[in-house]
C-alpha cells in the first residue's frame, strides 16, 4: 500500500516537473523576443563586467595620491578626470561599482530569503505563528524607514566599525528593512495557494508538512520571488547610495556611487568640477532602469497574472 | 420575405505571435425578417467571432476583418465609418451576452444603463428615458421597476440582470438581436424564461434573431434555421427540422448524438473522439477529418465546399456527399 | 462596521504603543546625547544637566516619562532649539505641507491623464514612451536628481533660485512674497513630482487596461455609445475606484516631509528640522518626528480602508 502511495506521489512529481521544465524554456522563449526587456539584462550584464573585470585594464588602480594630477578635467589620459588627490575617477566609478552593486545583490538575497522565508511560514501555518510574525512585519512597516537607517547608520559610525565591514553591516540594514514588504506578498501568495487543488491533493495523499511546504509550495512561488528580487535590487542600490550619500553608509576611502555623489556637498566640487559627481548618479541611474525594465520583462512572462 | 442580415464571406483573422488565426474563415449567414437564426459549434469555433465582426467591435491591434460583407438594410457594414456603425450599434442592431453579471457596470446605477441608449439614439429627454425604462423593466417581467432603476447590478441575481440586458437591447427596437449564449450562465429554470421572453419578444415585434449557443436543446426550442460552425468554417446548415432529423455531416451527427435525450437511458453519453485542432497549425484540409470515424484520403488534404445536398435547402462541406468521390 | 471600526482602532493603539516602544529604544540605543556632545561645558554642568533632563534615569523610566507626557501632548522639549518639540513642528510643518500639497496634486494629476491614455492607446508609440518614462522615473536616485537640476537650471543657467524658500535678505511682503515663494518652490516641486509620477502612472495605467477589458465595456460599445462617454464615464470611474485607497497613504507623505528633497534644496520644513536634529542628537526632536510619521501611517492606513468600503458599492463592512 505504502509503496504505492509513493508511486504515485513520484510518477504525479515526474509530470510536475516535465511540466514545469517546458514552462520554463517557453517562458525564456518568450523574454528573449522582449527587445527592451533583454537589453536591460545586457546593460546589468556589461556594467556588472566593467565595474569587476574593468579595473584590471587601467594603469590607475593604486589609488595613489597624485599631486601633480589634481581636479583635472575629463581628458584622453582621464577619461572622467581626476579627484582632489589626483585619482583618476573613471577607475574609482568602476571599483564603487562593485561595492554597489555588491551591496544590492547582497542586501536583495538576505531580504528575499527572510521574507520568503517568514512569510511562508506564516501563510502556511496561520493561527500564532501568522500573527507574531505579521504584527512584527506590521510594526517595521510603521516606522518610516529613513529614519531607522539613520538611527543604524549613527550606530555604524559611533561604534567604530573597521571600514572594511562596514559594507556588511550596510547589507543588513537594507535587508532588515526590506524584509516586511516582501513577507507580506509571500504569505499573501501562500494562503491562495493552500486554497488550490493540488494543495488539497498533497493533503490527501497524506504527505507531511515539510514536504509539502518545500516540495509543492515553495516551487510555486519561484516566479513571483525571482521577479520581486529583480526588481528590489534596483532600490537596495537606490537605498545604499542615499545612506552612503549623507554618510551612514559604507565610507571612503571604500568608495561607492553614493558616496561619490558626496562631493558635491563641497561647494567648490559641485559647481566646478561636476565630473567628480555626475558621472556615478548616471551609473546608479542607468543601473537601475536596467535592472527595472528587465525586471518587468521577467515579471510578464513569469507572472502573467499581472501582465498588463 | 426580406433578409435582415447577409454575411458573405467574411474572413476575420488574428494576427498573433505564433501566427494568423483564422477565427473565422468564409462563413456566409443570412438571417431573415422575423426569423431565428442559431450558429451551433463548440467553443472557440469562430462563432462569437462571427457576431463580434458584425457588430464591428473586433477590437485591438491584432483582430481584424479581412474580407467579405455584412450586408445590412441595404448596406455594407464594412463599408461604413466607425461613427456611423456607432449609430446603427444598440439601435438597429443589438446585442445580449453569456456573463449578464459581468456584463453591467458595477459602479453605476440599473437605469442609467437602460437610458443612456435611449438618450443617445432616440434622442429622449432625462425624464422620457425614465418613463421608457421603467416600462421596459416591467416589459422583461420584472415588479417593483421604480426600485430596480436606482439599484445597482450587485443587488440583482442573474436572471434578473439578463433581463435587464434584454430590456437595453430592444429598447431602441432593433431589427436584428444578437445572443451570444445568453442562457449558459443562468440556472436551468432560468434559461427556460429567458428563452420564452425572447420568443415572445420576437413574434411581437418582427424582429430577427442571431442565436449563438453550444447546446443543442436552445436550438431545437428556438431555431428555425440552424448554421454549424467548426474550426472557423460552416460544416452544415439548414431548417431547423431537417437537419435534426436528418444530420449530414459526421460532426453535425456527432454534436446530435452526444445531446441526452429525455426519457431514454443510455449506457454511456456519446462525445466526439479527439480535441478541437489548434487553429494556428491547419493545413488544407478537412478540418474535422482527424475526429472522423469517416475520414477518407481526400479528407487529410483537399477542403470541401459547402453544396446543397438532396435538393433540400440543407448544405454540408464534406467529401462524404460528393459525387464521385464517395465510392472511391 | 462599529465592531469592525472597534478591532482596527484596538490594533492601531497595539501597533502604535509597539512603534513607540521600539523608537524610544533605537534612539536611546544610538550612542551620545545632547549634553555630552558639547564641548564648551564643563564636567560638573554637563552632570548638572545630564540630572535636569533625566539622561541618568534607568532607560525603561524614561520611556514610561516619556510616554505619559506625550499622552498629555507634551512631547518633550528641543534641548537645541530651546523650544516645545509641538511648536518647533508648527512652525516647519507648514513648508514641508506646502512642497508636498502642490506636488502631489500635479503627481495625481499627470499619472490619471497620462496613465489613462497609454492604455487606451496600448502598444502604440506614445504608450512606449511613457513606458520608458516610467521606468527612468522610478530609478531616479532622488538626491541625484535634485543636485543636478541645481546645477544646470539654477547655477549654470540661471533660471531658477537653487535652494531656500526666499532670497536671503529679502522682505517682501503680500504678492511679492508670494511669487518668490513660487519661485523658489518650482525646483523642489519639479523633483518630487517626477519621482513620485512613475509609479502612479503605471498604477493607473494597468488598472485601466484591466477596465478596458471588461465585459461591460464591451456592452457599453455594443449600446453605439459614444467612445468618450465609454472611455469617461464607464471606464474611468472603475479604474479611479481603486485608487481612492492610495489617497490615505498619501498622508505620511503629505505631512512627514521629505528629509531628502529638504536637505538637497534647503527647504526650512520638517525634514530639514530632522536632519539637523539628528546632526545635533537632539533626541526628543528626533523621537516625536518619527513617531508622528509612525501615527500618521496608521491613520492614514486606516482612512485607506474606510474610504475603500464607501466607495464601492459591492463591497459591505
Amino acid at each position: 500500500m505504502s509503496t504505492m502511495s509513493s508511486e504515485v506521489v513520484k510518477s504525479s512529481r515526474q509530470d510536475h516537473t516535465a511540466v514545469k521544465s517546458s514552462l520554463w524554456t517557453q517562458s525564456m522563449r518568450k523574454l528573449r523576443k522582449n527587445k527592451l526587456a533583454m537589453s536591460g539584462l545586457i546593460f546589468v550584464i556589461l556594467m556588472f563586467l566593467a565595474c569587476f573585470v574593468g579595473p584590471l585594464f587601467s594603469p590607475y588602480t593604486d589609488g595613489k595620491i597624485n599631486v601633480t594630477a589634481m581636479n583635472k578635467a575629463p581628458s584622453l589620459k582621464h577619461w572622467l578626470g581626476t579627484d582632489m588627490l589626483g585619482r583618476d575617477v573613471m577607475t574609482r566609478l568602476l571599483q564603487a561599482g562593485r561595492i554597489s552593486l555588491t551591496v544590492g545583490l547582497a542586501s536583495m538575497l538576505l531580504s528575499v530569503f527572510i521574507g520568503s522565508i517568514l512569510g511562508a511560514i506564516a501563510g502556511y501555518y496561520r493561527g500564532i505563528v501568522d500573527q507574531v510574525i505579521m504584527r512584527i512585519a506590521d510594526l517595521l512597516l510603521t516606522i518610516p524607514g529613513l529614519p531607522i537607517l539613520f538611527i543604524l547608520g549613527a550606530l555604524l559610525s559611533e561604534w567604530k566599525v573597521p571600514v572594511d565591514s562596514r559594507m556588511y553591516i550596510v547589507m543588513l540594514m537594507l535587508s532588515f528593512v526590506g524584509w516586511p514588504g516582501l513577507a507580506r506578498l509571500v504569505r499573501g501568495q501562500m494562503l491562495s495557494l493552500r486554497e488550490r487543488e493540488f494543495m488539497q491533493a498533497a493533503v490527501v495523499l497524506g504527505l507531511r508538512d515539510r514536504r509539502k511546504l518545500f516540495n509543492h509550495l515553495l516551487p510555486n512561488l519561484f516566479p513571483l520571488l525571482i521577479v520581486v528580487a529583480t526588481l528590489s535590487i534596483g532600490g537596495a542600490i537606490l537605498s545604499e547610495s542615499v545612506l552612503s550619500y549623507f554618510g551612514l553608509g559604507v565610507t571612503p576611502p571604500t568608495a561607492t556611487w553614493g558616496n561619490m555623489i558626496d562631493s558635491a556637498n563641497n561647494v567648490i566640487d559641485f559647481e566646478k568640477h561636476p565630473w567628480l559627481w555626475i558621472p556615478p548618479g548616471f551609473a546608479i541611474f542607468s543601473t537601475v532602469i536596467a535592472i527595472n525594465i528587465f525586471g518587468d520583462g521577467l515579471r510578464d512572462v513569469l507572472d502573467p497574472k499581472h501582465k498588463k | 420575405m426580406k433578409n435582415t442580415l447577409e454575411i458573405d464571406r467574411l474572413s476575420t483573422y488574428f494576427y498573433t505571435e505564433e501566427g494568423t488565426v483564422k477565427a473565422v474563415d468564409d462563413v456566409s449567414i443570412r438571417v431573415r425578417e422575423g426569423e431565428t437564426v442559431c450558429i451551433v459549434g463548440e467553443s472557440g469555433c469562430g462563432k462569437s467571432i462571427t457576431a463580434m465582426s458584425v457588430m464591428g467591435l473586433i477590437e485591438g491591434t491584432t483582430g481584424k476583418v479581412v474580407n467579405g460583407k455584412i450586408g445590412f438594410d441595404g448596406e455594407n457594414l464594412l463599408d461604413l465609418s466607425k461613427n456611423e456603425l456607432r449609430t446603427i450599434r444598440g439601435n438597429e442592431i443589438a446585442m445580449i451576452f453569456q456573463e449578464p453579471m459581468s456584463s453591467l457596470n458595477p459602479v453605476l446605477p440599473i437605469g442609467q444603463q437602460i437610458t443612456e441608449p435611449l438618450m443617445q439614439h432616440q434622442k429622449l429627454s432625462k425624464k422620457e428615458a425614465r418613463l421608457r425604462a421603467i416600462e421596459l423593466i416591467k416589459q422583461v417581467g420584472i415588479s417593483r421597476a421604480e426600485q430596480i432603476f436606482d439599484s445597482y447590478p450587485h443587488e440583482l441575481s442573474g436572471g434578473m440582470l439578463q433581463r435587464i440586458m434584454i430590456a437595453i437591447a430592444i429598447s431602441c427596437h432593433p431589427k436584428l438581436l444578437i445572443a451570444d449564449e445568453p442562457t449558459t450562465a443562468l440556472d436551468v429554470t432560468i434559461q427556460a424564461q429567458i428563452l420564452d421572453m425572447l420568443r415572445e419578444i420576437k413574434e411581437k415585434s418582427n424582429m430577427s434573431i442571431l442565436l449563438i449557443t453550444h447546446d443543442l436543446g436552445v436550438v431545437a426550442e428556438m431555431a428555425d434555421y440552424v448554421v454549424v460552425m467548426y474550426s472557423g468554417k460552416v460544416v452544415e446548415e439548414g431548417e431547423v427540422v431537417e437537419l435534426f432529423n436528418n444530420p449530414k455531416h459526421p460532426y453535425t451527427k456527432g454534436l446530435l448524438k452526444s445531446k441526452p435525450i429525455i426519457n431514454q437511458r443510455q449506457e454511456q453519453l456519446y462525445s466526439i473522439p479527439g480535441q478541437v485542432p489548434n487553429p494556428l497549425s491547419l493545413k488544407e484540409s478537412c478540418y474535422f477529418h482527424e475526429r472522423c470515424a469517416q475520414c477518407m484520403s481526400i479528407c487529410e488534404t483537399q477542403q470541401p465546399k459547402l453544396k446543397e445536398v438532396g435538393g433540400s435547402t440543407q448544405k454540408v462541406a464534406c467529401w462524404l456527399y460528393e459525387e464521385g468521390i464517395a465510392d472511391v | 462596521m462599529s465592531t469592525y471600526l472597534t478591532k482596527r482602532l484596538i490594533y492601531m493603539v497595539l501597533i502604535l504603543i509597539g512603534a513607540s516602544m521600539l523608537i524610544f529604544f533605537l534612539y536611546a540605543l544610538t550612542p551620545g546625547d545632547f549634553v555630552s556632545g558639547n564641548l564648551k561645558m564643563s564636567a560638573e554642568r554637563k552632570a548638572e544637566l545630564r540630572d535636569l533632563y533625566g539622561l541618568n534615569k534607568p532607560v525603561f523610566e524614561r520611556y514610561l516619562i516619556w510616554m505619559k507626557n506625550a499622552l498629555h501632548g507634551d512631547f518633550g522639549y528641543s534641548l537645541a532649539q530651546q523650544k516645545p518639540v509641538l511648536t518647533l513642528f508648527n512652525e516647519y510643518i507648514w513648508n514641508s505641507f506646502l512642497l508636498a500639497i502642490v506636488s502631489t496634486f500635479l503627481t495625481w494629476v499627470i499619472a490619471v491623464v497620462i496613465g489613462v491614455i497609454s492604455a487606451y492607446k496600448q502598444y502604440s508609440w506614445f504608450d512606449t514612451i511613457v513606458m520608458i518614462f516610467i521606468f527612468a522615473a522610478m530609478s531616479i536616485p532622488s538626491f541625484f536628481i535634485g543636485l543636478f537640476l541645481i546645477k544646470t537650471l539654477a547655477v549654470d543657467l540661471k533660471w531658477l533660485p537653487p535652494g531656500g524658500m526666499m532670497t536671503t535678505g529679502s522682505n517682501a511682503t503680500g504678492w511679492a512674497y508670494v511669487k518668490e515663494v513660487i519661485h523658489h518652490m518650482t525646483l523642489p516641486v519639479v523633483v518630487m513630482t517626477l519621482l513620485g509620477v512613475g509609479s502612479l502612472t503605471r498604477y493607473f495605467r494597468s488598472n485601466m487596461i484591466d477596465v478596458i477589458q471588461q465585459d461591460y465595456i464591451r456592452t457599453a460599445r455594443a449600446k453605439g455609445l459614444t467612445e468618450r462617454t465609454v472611455l469617461f464615464r464607464h471606464a474611468l470611474r472603475n479604474a479611479l475606484l481603486p485608487a481612492i485607497t492610495l489617497v490615505g497613504f498619501e498622508l505620511p507623505g503629505l505631512f512627514g516631509g521629505s528629509i531628502i528633497i529638504e536637505k538637497i534644496f534647503n527647504w526650512p520644513g520638517i525634514g530639514q528640522l530632522y536632519m539637523q536634529s539628528f546632526g545635533s542628537r537632539d533626541y526628543p526632536l528626533l523621537m516625536g518626528f518619527t513617531m508622528f510619521i509612525a501615527v500618521l501611517t496608521v491613520i492614514g492606513t486606516l482612512i485607506s480602508d474606510i474610504l475603500y468600503h464607501l466607495a464601492d458599492p459591492r463591497v459591505k463592512l
